[in-house]
């Protein structure tokens, strides 16, 4: 039992932060830490840095353009990322359609589309949720059916992140109607500009726009367009989702947001004290503290299985579930601590002298109602527990 | 990074879980644990040649272990078993006699048992709080003051004592015979005693003892909550069990969801809790022990009430009946929060750190 990382992977870790040090812009990490939404260009600038580099594809092997990292090394990349303020990798391309390719694609799928997600050329968007299947995404209905040499698509999906970036998408279509519900999906790609499909933006919350609905009438793809076996997408997604659920405990994340809660808590003053001395929010505070103290060490324990058994088991779950609920806590207690001043909507009260609380605080408010989010996507947090509940207790 | 135990360590953790299942399994441990003295002397002495005491202390003290992690060994394996024999205190006593550099031979072989005196009744938790004072009488001292919770003090040969000598912490030995011991046995099992002394003949160990005292505290802390954890899992397991074999409405309970998901909740927060045990013993002995330990043992308060509560909701009445042993680890589940510091009072410290910084 060894709680310290190797010294390698201490050197590596000094490695990846004198990195960010010399190549994160500023105003960048700026733009993440104040919470709002950021550009395309910033996006696509950042990967290009790191892609430079070599570091952005971060789960592909070497022969395909990745690190070649091992579990525990990515966890370091993205925990010193998180610290550094980085913008997050935006994860359709590199870290969902990439492994996918590498997996089930053909040579030519792997030649042509790999590189043009390293060097930025697609931006891929997610084309699995649809109105009447999300927990239940087998029972997707967009219809796929082959004419000739190409497919026709005809449906709708829903929760696309960020599609109004994407040059393309991939899609879960039903390419046998009649056969079992997992068993007649095909894993399609799209492109966004083929005349049929069309985008509609989808206001959250918060206002932000963030995700889309995409419609497809009749729109023709070759039908090199389809991954791996038809019907055989259910395992693809599957797949899929596996990786999704990797970092998916955010804890550098919660770190952030926690240190968040500790500044304001001290900077924020109430009945003529800091609130950090208000005895019922302090307590909110350090519980969450614990919580998410616990959640860092759980999360190196399932790391070090994963890299044990070379991939992660089902009991992820457990970090998806718990890692959101305490992240959801900590963006609770950043608004609370605002308290009435969280109120004003983002962008209205912006002049120095003016603010309420310090400048990275301004969408305190909008980011809880954002994070609400977390507990739904990726497998909702009930679906986790059934993953759980069959494979954990066999239930 | 290697969240693997060592050889050594397995083979302890083995040798002893497989003796008390065999040996000292639940319903010889129920016939023990509930009427004084509340040890078995002939299982004491084995367990000891197995070890168990002898892992608690480090090479240099006679022991072969004294890491947290060899106190998460043989207390996860106590846990699982729901053993009620007086470890705890030789574990903290043997920790205050490592920092004495005293010759523990005695308490690590289970020949002599020890138990620490720490508590009282309006500072059960703050060492900082105590009241009973030592006097210097001829060339030793003399002691005053009533001692609370004194864990294995049923069947203890030797006090280790925290009293306060010139306004300062120390800790004292007091020979059993020599003071007023008061025994009970305890609601979840295992014997404690009140300790009184009134001008009682004391032998001092630690003059000035704070540091030596809270470490002894915080490696009772993650004894506790290694102990906690064994015993969650064995509970959870147990209820999982039942979900698959208790039928109503013609089908196993399992299969109701709303069972299912809070099963699930309870496998999260037992894992969470192993979490910050690993880590609370990682740290023992260092500069954030007391931080992890009151962490540690916050969290465990919380999730042990959940596990122990939902277990006997999702067993229904079977679980209130004395002959079930899963009403027996509900109960200590529930009462160990209240040793060495409760949830609230772990919390606070944390709060107040967050004040401080």
């Amino acid at each position: 039992m060894d709680l310290n990382f190797t010294p390698e992977e201490r050197a590596f870790r000094d490695e990846v932060r004198s990195y960010l040090a010399e190549n994160l812009p500023e105003y960048m990490s700026d733009a993440v830490r104040s919470g709002g939404e950021l550009t395309k260009e910033l996006m696509e600038e950042w990967h290009a840095i790191l892609n430079k580099k070599g570091w952005l594809a971060t789960i592909w092997p070497v022969e395909y353009g990745g690190p070649g990292w091992s579990p525990v090394e990515k966890y370091i990349f993205e925990d010193e990322c998180c610290k550094a303020y980085a913008p997050r990798i935006v994860p359709f391309g590199l870290s969902m359609l990439g492994p996918v390719l590498i997996k089930f694609g053909n040579e030519e799928q792997k030649k042509t589309i790999l590189p043009r997600i390293l060097d930025g050329s697609d931006w891929w968007c997610q084309g699995y949720s649809e109105p009447g299947a999300g927990s239940d995404l087998a029972s997707l209905k967009t219809r796929a059916v082959r004419d000739g040499d190409e497919w026709v698509i005809n449906g709708q999906k829903t929760w696309t992140t960020l599609g109004q970036h994407a040059d393309k998408i991939f899609c879960l279509c039903r390419t046998d109607p009649d056969a079992k519900q997992q068993e007649g999906i095909s894993f399609i790609l799209v492109d966004m500009n083929a005349p049929g499909v069309e985008l509609r933006p989808i206001k959250l919350i918060e206002g932000g726009h963030e995700v889309n609905e995409v419609f497809f009438t009749d729109v023709r793809v070759p039908c090199s367009s389809l991954v791996g076996e038809e019907n055989k997408g259910w395992t693809i997604a599957k797949y899929l989702l596996t990786h999704e659920r990797t970092g998916i405990a955010g804890v550098g994340f919660s770190m952030q947001s926690l240190e968040e809660v500790k500044a304001l808590a001290r900077t924020v003053r109430r009945n003529g004290k800091p609130l950090a001395e208000d005895p019922l929010f302090a307590a909110r505070v350090a519980q969450a503290e614990i919580d998410l103290e616990a959640m860092k060490l759980t999360n190196l324990r399932m790391l070090y299985k994963a890299q044990q058994q070379g991939a992660p088991g089902p009991e992820t779950s457990i970090l998806k579930i718990k890692g959101t609920v305490i992240n959801q806590e900590l963006k609770d207690l950043a608004r609370r601590a605002l308290g009435p001043v969280a109120a004003p909507f983002p962008g209205h009260v912006t002049d120095g002298n003016l603010m309420f609380g310090p400048e990275d605080t301004a969408n305190n408010a909008a980011r809880y109602f954002n994070n609400r989010k977390t507990s739904i996507f990726g497998g909702s947090n009930e679906i986790q527990r059934n993953i759980l509940t069959k494979t954990m207790l066999e239930l | 990074m290697d969240f693997s135990l060592t050889e050594d360590r397995r083979m302890l953790q083995d040798s002893l879980t497989r003796y008390l299942t065999e040996q000292y399994p639940v319903e010889h441990r129920n016939k023990v644990a509930y009427d004084l003295p509340c040890h078995d002397h002939a299982k004491w002495d084995e367990m000891a040649e197995l070890g168990a005491l002898f892992a608690l202390a480090p090479e240099d003290a006679g022991g072969f272990g004294g890491s947290g992690f060899d106190i998460n060994v043989v207390f996860e394996a106590l846990g699982t078993t729901l053993n009620c024999e007086p470890v705890l205190g030789a574990l903290m006593a043997s920790r205050l006699m490592t920092k004495a550099g005293a010759d523990q031979e005695a308490l690590l072989s289970g020949a002599t048992k020890y138990a620490f005196a720490v508590s009282e009744v309006e500072a059960p938790y703050d060492p900082a709080y105590i009241e009973c004072s030592a006097a210097t009488s001829g060339d030793g001292h003399v002691l005053s003051g009533r001692k609370t919770s004194v864990y294995g003090g049923q069947v203890a040969e030797m006090f280790l004592v925290a009293a306060k000598l010139d306004g300062k912490l120390a800790v004292f030995e007091v020979q059993a015979a020599d003071a007023n011991v008061v025994s009970y046995p305890m609601m979840d099992g295992g014997g404690a005693a009140e300790l009184l002394m009134d001008g009682t003949r004391a032998k001092l160990l630690i003059a000035d003892a704070a540091y030596a005292v809270q470490d002894a505290l915080n490696a009772g802390v993650v004894a506790l909550c290694a102990e906690a954890v064994g015993a969650m899992a064995v509970t959870h397991d147990t209820t999982v069990d039942y979900l698959k074999q208790r039928k109503q409405f013609g089908v196993p309970i399992g299969k109701f969801q709303v069972l299912q998901h809070r099963a699930v909740d309870m496998l999260t927060e037992i894992e969470q809790s192993r979490s910050i045990t690993i880590k609370a013993a990682a740290e023992l002995g260092g500069a954030d022990a007391t931080r992890y330990a009151s962490m540690a043992k916050n969290m465990i308060g919380r999730a042990a009430r959940l596990i122990a509560e939902e277990a006997i909701q999702m067993h229904g009445g079977i679980a209130m009946t004395w002959e079930y042993p899963i009403s027996h680890f509900a109960k200590r589940l529930i009462m160990l929060d209240a040793q060495l510091g409760d949830t609230d009072f772990h919390l606070t410290r944390i709060m107040n750190a967050l004040k401080a910084a």
